[in-house]
């Protein structure tokens, strides 16, 4: 029996997938719909002080990439605008109905011990089983001191943690904010303030793009725009790194995280947990497609697991961290080239014109007979991976090991032995 | 129009390749791989860049897309629909490799060019005016291709034409379900439009001695393509209700049915693209039953397979190896004598006492076109054996140095795509010779920039 229930930082939810602080968790109504569906848990839409904000019209743009539609997304959207007392009453609903889903009430309020200790003893009351503390929204909120603004200053990231966890009751979470230079910083911060987990990463600072015809940026509100937070499938290679570095840095290693970016699949979960995420939060491809994408995302996710042999998730969470390592530390006699399977191609001489162009001018195409499938010039082959990147079709282009005999050898110890036979490695690996 | 015939084109001779619709195309776009050197540009006679016309689509340059096609093919809009891409382009595309469906690379075509067309563009602008004057006899494909690189090179040019309309086979001759005739006007509305004189009912030869031609002008191209249906040779030929091919299509693409009269049988003699034709567009003004019958067998027939798909989608019936020894009948056609034949020691035989009458009211012949004569005779041009006009591969030059050729006239009858390429390389080879300093025209010979250096792409076969 496949056990797909997560704890992650004592917040307990019968599966890891979480709805994330954003539209579809902005009412009680729609997260007993999630729930009613099989998500498990919802991280309610951020509560702020009373009077609530005002949103504009025209919040969200996206970018479709090769044809898909929605690969990255933008919103300006602030914080709940609904009053503080309707969502509160509506989270103690959700929570007396759905006892076993994770509820999480997500909080914004400015940077005042007061404030915050005000808004937490009122969440208190609903009985939800963990607060995230928003440092992450960048646009709108942040230009008021709050959001990313707290978010990409470590001390106040620190400072605020305290405040928080000087009332809760509950797990408290710190939603990161992906508009720093260094994720480890507020990271360090969240955890030196007492946090119980972080969530990572909240939306990136964008600009959707301009409009051709009209010379305005896009999504504009009557012409005029402002940045917005950028997430959905583009974002999810940089969510997965910010991930790991927290996974893997030893001030924060083993504090739980709750991954966020990019997420549309199981497999793509599966990723984010591999690198450390204990639970993950949806929110775009939720926007796609509605709550209904949670069946899928549980029966990917079961199906995996049992393929694997793994019965809990713990079994594999952070399994592949251990394997992400400073450059300096990679295997510089590692060896691999490519090898083109000429029963498989189709002769699109993509590869071809790759390689040759603008990578390492190593496959040619013996054009007698009027051939066009190009081969691999082996000897030359650096192991770069184009060809096989470009290649439409699955599994024609190979990256093989070579047995390079010789012993591994990282940047590191070899600048310790003061690069020694400096001439003989190089031309090992670049002939 | 009476309101019976208007029926029968409103349902009977709907497309059936319609166009994309915007997103259609945006999908169908997304899927071409871009594929470096591509094949279906070496398959298409006249070299347009396809892989980049289509990423153009991708990119939504509609309009960039359409001058692509339009640079490398003045015929570009036609050919969209009446391209046998199944053989050329779309049989290319490397899909096929994968056992997948191609590139619906002519509809996305048509999506570029129809989207030029409706907004009213024209891509190119004439050259400078340079002086010289060029002759083109014939507004057909060939010719009006001729006719849109001279003119933009800054050439003076007179386009004769024998019909009172523009556009030969193009017009006249491509079945209305798979093109309107309104969109070849409509095209070489366009591409009249960059200058070039037309001179409608004006047949060279007849009207004006083709001797003027040559002391009147710097040089000449022929794009007269074919002459009339080959003849049966049996008796009863001149019956009523015996057409040749061409005029019947003909009228079937003018919407004017009543000189046809009504056919309950008609039997359309041959297997060529011509007579599947003949047979779909005879099932589809309302005959009951259209025999094709061929001299041969099926695996002898010229016609493309997905051509004869469609005569069969049609109900069309076939007869292979049956030969037409009498069309029966006093004043009209009343039934049609055919003999079995088969091949004996490599020649077609007839079948002794195989013969038998099939009843039918009309027959049609589409067997082939004759070739113009007259006309190579004035100008003294040397043909080839079986009458084509005699050209230099490359330049398209007759054995008149002034005298350039195309199209049919040359090939013996190819698509309307080769006389497109043909009147494109005519007229570059005309711009050298009238001016052999002048900076080279791009496009006139294939050239792709490949890594081992530029190349050129084989010429396409000239048998």
């Amino acid at each position: 029996m496949i056990d797909l229930s997560t704890d992650c930082a004592g917040i307990k939810s019968p599966n890891p997938f979480w709805l994330a602080s954003a539209p579809p968790t902005n009412s009680g109504e729609q997260v007993m719909r999630a729930f009613e569906y099989g998500w498990g848990g919802a991280v309610w839409k951020t509560l702020g002080q009373d009077p609530p904000v005002i949103n504009t019209t025209s919040r969200y743009g996206a970018i479709d990439i090769g044809g898909q539609k929605m690969a990255g997304f933008n919103n300006i959207e602030l914080i709940t605008d609904r009053p503080l007392e309707d969502n509160l009453r509506e989270i103690y609903e959700v929570k007396k109905r759905f006892p076993k889903h994770a509820v999480i009430a997500s909080l914004m309020v400015p940077c005042e011990r007061s404030a915050w200790h005000e808004i937490i003893d009122r969440a208190m009351d609903t009985g939800c089983d963990g607060i995230e503390l928003n440092f992450g929204c960048p646009h709108g909120m942040s230009e008021r001191g709050m959001g990313s603004a707290v978010g990409q200053v470590p001390d106040y990231v620190r400072m605020v943690t305290e405040f928080a966890k000087e009332r809760s009751k509950v797990p408290v979470l710190v939603k990161l904010t992906p508009n720093v230079a260094d994720i480890r910083f507020p990271a360090r911060a969240a955890r030196e303030g007492g946090a119980d987990g972080v969530s990572l990463i909240n939306t990136i600072n964008s600009i959707m793009g301009v409009d051709l015809n009209t010379l305005a940026p896009k999504f504009s509100v009557g012409g005029k725009v402002a940045h917005g937070g950028y997430c959905g499938p583009a974002v999810k290679p940089i969510a997965l790194n910010m991930v790991s570095q927290i996974a893997t840095d030893p001030p924060t290693r083993g504090l739980p995280i709750s991954g966020i970016g990019g997420i549309s699949t199981w497999a793509d979960a599966v990723e984010f947990m591999l690198l450390g995420a204990t639970s993950v939060q949806l929110c775009t491809a939720v926007m796609h497609y509605g709550f209904r994408i949670i069946e899928e995302l549980n029966a990917g996710l079961s199906d995996w697991m049992e393929g694997k042999g793994f019965s809990k998730t713990s079994e594999f969470i952070g399994r592949a961290a251990v394997n992400v390592v400073d450059w300096k530390k990679l295997n510089l006699h590692h060896k691999t080239v490519a090898s083109i399977d000429h029963s498989k191609c189709i002769g699109c001489d993509l590869c071809y014109v790759a390689c040759n162009d603008t990578a390492h001018q190593c496959i040619a195409i013996d054009r007698r007979k009027g051939n066009r499938k190009p081969h691999v010039i082996e000897a030359d082959c650096v192991g770069c991976n184009l060809c096989a990147l470009v290649c439409p079709v699955d599994a024609c282009i190979t990256m093989n090991n070579v047995k390079t005999g010789h012993k591994p050898l990282s940047w590191e110890e070899y600048t310790a032995s003061g690069m020694k036979g400096h001439k003989e490695v190089y031309k090992r690996m670049h002939g | 129009m009476d309101s019976a015939t208007a029926k029968i084109y409103r349902e009977n001779f709907k497309e059936i390749s319609p166009a994309l619709t915007p997103e259609e195309a945006r999908i169908e776009a997304h899927r071409c791989l871009y594929c470096y050197d591509a094949p279906c540009v070496t398959a298409c006679p006249t070299k347009i860049d396809i892989p980049r016309f289509i990423k153009q689509i991708s990119s939504s340059n509609i309009l960039g897309s359409a001058k692509t096609i339009l640079e490398a093919n003045a015929l570009g809009h036609s050919c969209a629909r009446a391209c046998p891409v199944e053989v050329l382009c779309e049989g290319a595309c490397v899909y096929h490799q994968w056992q997948e469906r191609p590139i619906d690379i002519a509809k996305l075509q048509r999506h570029a060019t129809q989207t030029l067309q409706d907004n009213g563009i024209q891509p190119f602008k004439p050259g400078p005016d340079n002086g010289f004057k060029v002759a083109v006899i014939g507004a057909g494909p060939a010719g009006a291709a001729c006719a849109t690189y001279l003119r933009r090179l800054g050439y003076r040019v007179t386009l004769f034409e024998k019909n009172k309309l523009p556009g030969g086979l193009n017009t006249f001759g491509i079945a209305e379900y798979k093109m309107q005739q309104k969109v070849s006007l409509e095209e070489l509305e366009r591409i009249f439009a960059l200058g070039a004189e037309l001179k409608l009912g004006v047949e060279v030869g007849k009207d004006i001695p083709a001797e003027d031609l040559l002391s009147g002008f710097d040089a000449v191209f022929i794009g007269i393509g074919l002459a009339g249906t080959h003849k049966l040779g049996v008796p009863g030929e001149d019956l009523a209700g015996v057409w040749d091919a061409l005029s019947f299509i003909r009228h079937v693409k003018d919407r004017n049915l009543k000189p046809l009269g009504r056919s309950r049988t008609t039997v359309v003699v041959g297997a060529g693209n011509t007579a599947i034709d003949a047979s779909t567009q005879s099932k589809r003004i309302g005959t009951e039953r259209v025999v094709m019958a061929y001299r041969r067998g099926r695996a002898d027939m010229s016609a493309y397979g997905f051509e004869l798909e469609l005569a069969q989608t049609d109900g069309v019936e076939f007869l292979w190896n049956v030969k037409v020894a009498t069309i029966l009948g006093t004043r009209k056609v009343e039934g049609i004598r055919l003999v079995g034949t088969k091949i004996s020691q490599g020649k077609l035989v007839e079948i002794p006492r195989s013969g038998w009458n099939l009843p039918c009211d009309r027959v049609i012949k589409a067997i082939g076109q004759t070739k113009h004569y007259s006309l190579s005779k004035a100008l003294g041009l040397k043909l080839a054996s079986d009458g084509r006009i005699q050209v230099a591969p490359k330049t398209l030059q007759t054995s008149h140095p002034k005298v350039f050729a195309g199209g049919d006239a040359i090939n013996g009858g190819k698509e309307v795509v080769h006389a497109a390429a043909d009147g494109k390389r005519a007229a570059h080879a005309i711009h050298r010779r009238l001016q052999p300093d002048a900076e080279l025209p791009p496009g006139d010979e294939y050239w792709v920039s490949t890594i081992e250096g530029r190349r050129v792409a084989p010429l396409q076969d000239r048998a």
